[in-house]
């Protein structure tokens, strides 16, 4: 009797220890992005400091100046790095768990650049605005999505045959966006193209507003979806086997990712490679192979943070973030490649 | 990735001279390229005689045999029709060139010189030339065109091929994929800073043959038909380099110098191109495997292929752009991205159809 009671209860020990090292990690990484959030509205042309910032955000600052500056310059900025991070990181990691692919984000999979042909057709060719563009880049993103999964045929997905897809796709949607550009009138292609290079400085409120709504739903049902998601790591045959009802956990997932992806891009360009790389970080800094979404999300709050404090303060001129999460994501599927070729896998 | 030669082309796939080929087969072989000289002079004649200006086939021949003529048909043929037609010429004969030695080198199905980000490379040089240092003519930015395609080439290869697979599709595409991201992304970035810039940029970031007259054609020229002429050598050692290094190495072949004179005249080819059209994809990609489906798996043959159909289809796609949105014209990179993806995602479907 004891003998059977004894690894049952070690490994309860077990679970217990790893889901306290778990919500011990959330906590860390949520404080981290809250005082990188206060930290990235002290910079600027004026130094506000940390403790004024508080104050002004909530309300009761210790100078009326400071109220303009935060409410005014900094906090749309701050938020947008926030909430287009989280939900980069989110779907990026949803992704990548659900293909069982390190590779599979949305930079490759297309759905950032099908968003990207159908915000700028919107914007150049029928003058859309705020929650139409936001419309026009979630269906953009799934359809070039469906496309590549089809192309890429049974059971492509997983390996590595649909990057190959995603990337010949993207190539043709990146043809596409150059003639919209051509075609568009001198300030609009400006405009789309500052866009296209992605930068959290210029997301509109409508544009947040959509995004913040998004991940409130999203963020907490994917999560929930996601402690399936490991028995989906099992393999489609085993998980089907142990009664998870693959289909409709995938689709599910796979909504909210291209939803997340798709309104993040509208509200703040294609901010290349963080969906990529937030997901392996944050299971490197907790070291185990099973990882909330939540967290990934919150690596990616913290890439965008960090680029976009980068791309403002480094240089004498502010830079877009998209160029700073550009220059990291390089050098990280370098890595990836070269580790591939040690492993002899690719 | 052993060489394996179709077995229609070649008797003995897999003996270490270069296949041999018969007699009757030869002649064939020569005569499909006289019928793609033909093709390539047919298309010609109708890039210079179709347009959004209606000129009739007589004044056409007036514009060739009577240089005493003037009207402004003529001045629309003299000074803008023929200068497109030989740079599409030239464009198209320089990337086909590239593709296909960018596929021999690689032993790469996929290789492509805009997939693997040389063009992307070498538009960031350019962009550089103009908007930092200064540069006005092609003639001068052509420089910076070829060390941009240089750096791009030797980085996304030298990426891709380290390890004991070497550069496999995927790898390569990866690693394009990334050193494209990050080179375009900066190339905006520099056009953004001036609003002059940026809207020559567009038009020339999608890839076009239009607005471009003689002076651009006859400081590219030398490159480009110095470049081509240099590929179309090229057959015998990438011919060796297709049986595997280690083969060629036993057969004496210098590997690792071959590669490099052979990406040394990638560069040229892609970035003097680049130059001229702006970035093209796919072209490359897309020529090297009909030249391949017609004459198997020899590059002395695929070569001299390559080198007329890839002007055969610029043209042929630059004439789709003119014709089907007149009197506007759809640009001739995004023609052949319509054409060339479907293509690029065939081949990395079906890829046993194409290994090299």
């Amino acid at each position: 009797m004891t003998k059977t009671i004894e690894p049952t209860r070690s490994f309860r020990a077990h679970r217990r220890n790893r889901a306290r090292w778990g919500l011990a990690l959330s906590a860390g990484l949520t404080i981290a992005v809250a005082v990188v959030f206060i930290l990235s509205m002290t910079f600027g042309s004026v130094t506000v400091a940390p403790i004024d910032v508080v104050l002004a955000t909530i309300g009761s600052p210790t100078e009326k100046w400071h109220t303009f500056i935060i409410y005014e310059l900094r906090l749309p900025r701050a938020v947008t790095a926030v909430v287009v991070g989280l939900a980069l990181g989110a779907s990026g990691a949803i992704f990548q768990r659900l293909l069982r692919n390190p590779l599979a984000s949305p930079d490759f999979l297309g759905v950032s650049s099908g968003a990207n042909v159908a915000v700028v057709a919107g914007f150049v060719l029928w003058n859309l605005t705020g929650y139409q563009l936001s419309l026009a880049a979630i269906l953009g993103g799934f359809a070039t999505a469906a496309a590549i999964y089809f192309l890429a045929g049974r059971g492509g997905i997983s390996g590595y045959r649909f990057i190959l897809v995603g990337i010949g796709v993207s190539a043709l949607m990146a043809s596409l966006t150059s003639y919209l550009l051509a075609r568009a009138t001198l300030n609009d292609a400006r405009a789309a193209m500052t866009w296209l290079i992605g930068s959290v400085g210029m997301a509109k409120t409508s544009d947040i507003i959509a995004l913040a709504i998004a991940l409130a739903v999203l963020l907490p049902a994917s999560a929930m979806l996601g402690k399936r998601l490991r028995v989906l790591e099992l393999g489609d045959g085993t998980a089907t086997a142990l009664g998870a009802n693959t289909r409709v956990d995938r689709a599910l997932l796979m909504l909210a990712a291209v939803v997340l992806v798709a309104l993040a891009t509208a509200a703040a360009g294609p901010i290349a490679f963080v969906a990529l790389m937030a997901g392996p970080i944050a299971t490197r800094i907790s070291g185990r192979a099973d990882e909330s979404i939540f967290r990934a999300a919150a690596v990616g709050a913290l890439i965008v943070q960090f680029a976009d404090l980068a791309a403002q303060h480094v240089l004498a001129t502010p830079i877009s973030t998209g160029i700073v999460t550009g220059f990291v994501g390089a050098p990280y599927i370098a890595w990836i490649i070269i580790r591939a070729n040690r492993s002899g896998a690719a | 990735m052993v060489a394996t030669g179709r077995p229609s082309a070649t008797a003995a796939p897999t003996t270490t001279t270069p296949p041999k080929v018969s007699i009757a087969k030869r002649i064939g072989l020569g005569g499909g390229l006289l019928l793609a000289l033909g093709a390539l002079a047919v298309l010609a004649f109708f890039s210079i005689a179709l347009g959004s200006r209606s000129i009739t086939i007589g004044t056409v021949f007036d514009a060739f045999f009577d240089p005493s003529a003037i009207s402004p048909d003529l001045t629309v043929i003299r000074d803008m029709r023929v200068p497109r037609t030989l740079l599409a010429i030239a464009v198209g004969a320089a990337l086909a060139l590239g593709g296909t030695l960018l596929q021999g080198v690689a032993r790469n199905p996929l290789a492509d010189p805009g997939v693997m980000g040389i063009n992307a490379g070498a538009a960031l040089a350019i962009v550089t030339a103009i908007m930092l240092i200064g540069v006005q003519s092609a003639g001068g930015y052509v420089w910076f065109a070829f060390i941009g395609a240089g750096i791009s080439t030797v980085l996304v290869y030298g990426l891709a091929a380290t390890g004991r697979e070497g550069a496999t599709p995927v790898k390569l595409a990866l690693a394009g994929a990334a050193v494209t991201a990050v080179f375009s992304s900066v190339t905006s970035a520099v056009v953004l800073a001036n609003v002059d810039a940026l809207n020559e940029m567009r038009f020339w970031q999608v890839g076009a043959l239009s607005g471009r007259f003689m002076p651009v054609f006859w400081q590219l020229a030398p490159f480009l038909i110095a470049g081509s002429a240099l590929a179309l050598f090229a057959g015998r050692p990438l011919n060796t380099l297709a049986l595997g290094d280690d083969v060629a190495r036993a057969l004496g072949q210098p590997v690792a110098l071959t590669r490099s004179i052979l990406f040394a005249i990638i560069a040229v080819l892609c970035g003097a191109a680049t130059a001229a059209a702006g970035p093209i994809a796919f072209l490359g990609l897309m020529v090297p495997h009909i030249a391949r489906f017609i004459c198997g798996p020899d590059y002395r043959w695929i070569l001299p292929y390559s080198a007329l159909l890839g002007p055969v289809l610029l043209l042929a796609c630059d004439i789709t752009g003119r014709v089907v949105t007149a009197p506007g014209e759809l640009q001739v990179g995004v023609v052949i991205g319509i054409v060339g993806a479907p293509a690029f995602i065939a081949l990395a479907r079906f890829r046993r159809l194409v290994q090299l």
